[in-house]
């Protein structure tokens, strides 16, 4: 009863909540660093620099009027944003945190697999709610989403193969573990994997310089355009979420998840005394803040150019990728 | 008003399509303003598209029939409200010139100061909202930090920061603040490596090459026959700038090369405008340093009043060629007519030819790279 129910239970419960206040503060740290970048200061006001803005953000979002166009599709308009998030969410119950079975929630041998098949799910949010709300922009933009994501999810899947054929395994603490036998972050195995799978991730998770689905200078914010409220916030709470899972995928997939750098170095071991999860929130926040640096540097892909991309580009290297590990695999 | 296009089937197969109306602006975060353009799209391509102006209308040409010669320069500044001292330039010299006064030399150079000083932060506010438009959102901020140290030189000079009202029938009302042609000097320094700093983000960004290179390609011929002026005619391959062809303030006084595109493309039009930054810097230091001794206003009379008679006068602003048609009759204290040509309302007729068979992406990026303001184009 209590290791069945309870433990889970609060692991959720404490979780949740580490992820729903860690996106209000991604947003934050958003804010921040591209004003850093761009010469300014960022949100000062509320609290000192500016870091209760993480909480006034919610509490303005929740507070706001809800609005339903009236020629809306009012079930599938209110459902949309819920199931943008809901995967998100459910996402992390896989993630492990640390070695420890305390630091995930549930260990199931095809975690990698149950990761790519939920955050598909998420897409579906955007292309019912930009089709719901029976407005043009949202329209276009959910057939951007929809197009975007099938492109790209084909890349990103080929490639987490053939980083599966090199771990040996789908689980997710099993990937962890196959890079400490290894000796080596699958990161420096992998680096062309990498790359498709960083790229891939900005693409599927609509940050810049993929971000066409909301491409605010086009489509006026996109499928979010008639959102207003708590319901818009979920969208945002959805993209926010999404980013920190591509970044924990990567960080699990190719930056040794919870080990740290050069496990098997003697002069390394001192990385040890920090504890495992540190070292992957750490990682995380790295690849947060490329995510975020990105955005502040690049201009927009057109939507032809990023299929263009994404079939032409990506998906002909991954397959390559595929068949370079499989033979590396079966020679070595 | 039809503005209400028909739904036109456009194939005759099982899968049969309809051309999707939609409307962009008059409030939309890139159409730089009011304006709304009416877009037939096929999937996200443009088919067809109808500029819709007259959102901002105040009549000024109108108005400016009822108010005396002085009083026009005041409402000229609120046409191109981000190059208002080009708009205040032009229209004294075509008063100057109807009048056929002598402008001191002095006043001439601090003229030209001030349009090259304009045109930069004109090109600035340009740069931060085109690159915005395309996605990169950190030059808006950037071109916005320089384009504030401008406005605090124009604040010095002649107390406001935006509508500057800065030239009289004549000449100027105000010579320059002591120290002031220092403070513009420096600026011309910072500015320079500014420069490098967002050619750095954007000139060989592959992003931004994708995005910019052949897109709304228009030849010479055309652009000439459409009737461009200013950057996007230059950036077609076809010289013509009024400051080298028709010299007014002291611009013939000057060194500077005119930049000509090859290809006609967003790109061209874009370094064009790069290197005008450039020239007029150069164009300005010479001038500061050059900036000869004497009174900075003509002999006019108290009362001004034109003989009978009419003119035309161009100058080469910011965004193109304005023009002043001015009619006098002799008798009264304001125009019998007035009539501007303003260079972005001419530029914009070429953006339903220019967005034809391009995305909906590329049409905020054209809409960015013909530089309208709206004020001028309702006037």
């Amino acid at each position: 009863m209590l290791d069945t129910f309870v433990v889970p239970l609060l692991k959720i419960v404490v979780l949740l909540n580490a992820i729903l206040v860690s996106v209000t503060f991604l947003v934050l740290m958003e804010r921040k660093v591209i004003a850093w970048a761009q010469s300014r200061l960022g949100p000062m006001r509320v609290g000192p620099h500016g870091l209760l803005q993480a909480l006034a953000d919610p509490i303005k979002l929740i507070l706001k009027e809800d609005i339903t166009p009236a020629r809306a599709d009012k079930w599938v308009f209110t459902i949309a944003p819920i199931m943008s998030l809901v995967p998100a969410l459910v996402v992390f119950s896989v993630v492990p945190f640390g070695f420890d079975p305390l630091f995930y929630v549930s260990d199931i041998n095809v975690g990698l697999l149950f990761i790519v098949a939920v955050t598909s799910i998420g897409v579906y949010g955007i292309i019912l709610g930009g089709w719901a709300s029976n407005s043009k922009y949202p329209l276009l933009s959910s057939l951007r989403a929809s197009a975007q994501l099938i492109s790209y999810e084909i890349a990103v899947t080929i490639t987490l193969v053939s980083v599966v054929l090199t771990a040996g395994t789908l689980n997710l603490v099993g990937i962890v573990e196959a890079q400490r036998d290894a000796g080596v972050w699958f990161g420096f195995l992998q680096p062309v994997a990498f790359i498709l799978v960083f790229i891939g991730g900005l693409a599927e998770t609509n940050r810049m310089p993929f971000d066409l689905p909301e491409a605010e200078t086009e489509l006026t914010g996109g499928f979010h355009t008639e959102y207003s409220g708590m319901r818009f916030s979920l969208f945002f709470l959805a993209e926010y979420a999404n980013v920190i899972v591509i970044s924990a995928v990567v960080v699990i997939m190719f930056m040794g998840g919870w080990m740290a750098p050069f496990p098997n170095v003697p002069v390394f071991e001192f990385f040890e005394i920090i504890p495992g999860w540190i070292w992957f929130i750490g990682k995380i926040f790295v690849l947060l803040y490329v995510f975020i640096w990105l955005r502040a540097t690049l201009p927009r892909y057109r939507y032809d150019q990023l299929m263009n991309i994404g079939w032409k580009v990506l998906i002909p290297i991954a397959l390559g990728n595929l068949v370079i590990t499989g033979i590396a695999k079966v020679v070595f | 008003m039809t503005l209400q296009t028909p739904r036109v089937t456009t194939s005759a197969s099982a899968f049969d399509t309809d051309e999707l109306v939609l409307n962009m602006g008059p409030q939309h975060p890139s159409t730089h303003g009011v304006l709304r353009v009416v877009l037939r799209l096929d999937g996200e391509r443009v088919v067809h598209a109808d500029c819709v102006i007259g959102y901002i209308h105040r009549g000024v040409e109108k108005l400016c029939e009822n108010r005396d010669w002085t009083q026009i320069i005041l409402l000229t500044d609120r046409m191109d409200y981000v190059a208002a001292a080009s708009s205040n330039l032009g229209y004294c010299e075509a008063v100057e010139k109807l009048m056929q006064v002598e402008v001191p030399r002095r006043a001439r150079y601090i003229r030209t100061i001030l349009a090259e000083l304009q045109r930069i932060a004109s090109h600035c506010l340009w740069l931060g909202t085109h690159a915005m438009d395309v996605g990169a959102m950190t030059v808006l901020l950037y071109a916005f930090r320089e384009r504030e140290l401008l406005l605090d030189l124009f604040e010095e000079y002649c107390g406001a920061r935006l509508t500057y009202n800065a030239m009289r029938v004549g000449g100027l009302p105000l010579d320059i603040p002591s120290g002031w042609d220092k403070k513009v000097l420096a600026f011309c320094d910072l500015m320079e490596p500014k420069l490098d700093e967002y050619e750095q983000l954007l000139t060989n960004n592959r992003i931004w090459l994708q995005r910019t290179r052949n897109i709304g390609v228009i030849s010479g011929e055309e652009a000439t026959a459409i009737g461009l002026c200013g950057p996007p005619l230059r950036g077609s391959g076809v010289s013509r700038d009024l400051r080298k062809d028709e010299p007014n303030a002291a611009y013939e006084e000057f060194d500077f090369d005119i930049p000509l595109g090859t290809k006609g493309d967003i790109y061209d039009r874009y370094l064009i405008r790069m290197e005008e930054f450039k020239q007029s810097i150069r164009i300005i230091r010479q001038a500061v340093t050059g900036l000869p001794e004497g009174p900075v206003m003509g002999k006019v009379p108290r009362l001004i009043k034109p003989p009978a008679g009419e003119t035309y006068h161009a100058i080469e602003s910011p965004k193109g060629e304005i023009g002043y048609f001015l009619v006098s009759d002799g008798k009264s204290t304001n125009p019998y007519r007035f009539r501007v040509r303003p260079p972005s309302f001419c530029n914009l007729q070429a953006l339903s030819r220019l967005v034809k068979g391009h995305l909906v992406a590329d049409v905020v990026a054209l809409i960015g790279t013909i530089d309208i303001v709206l004020g001028e184009v309702d006037r």
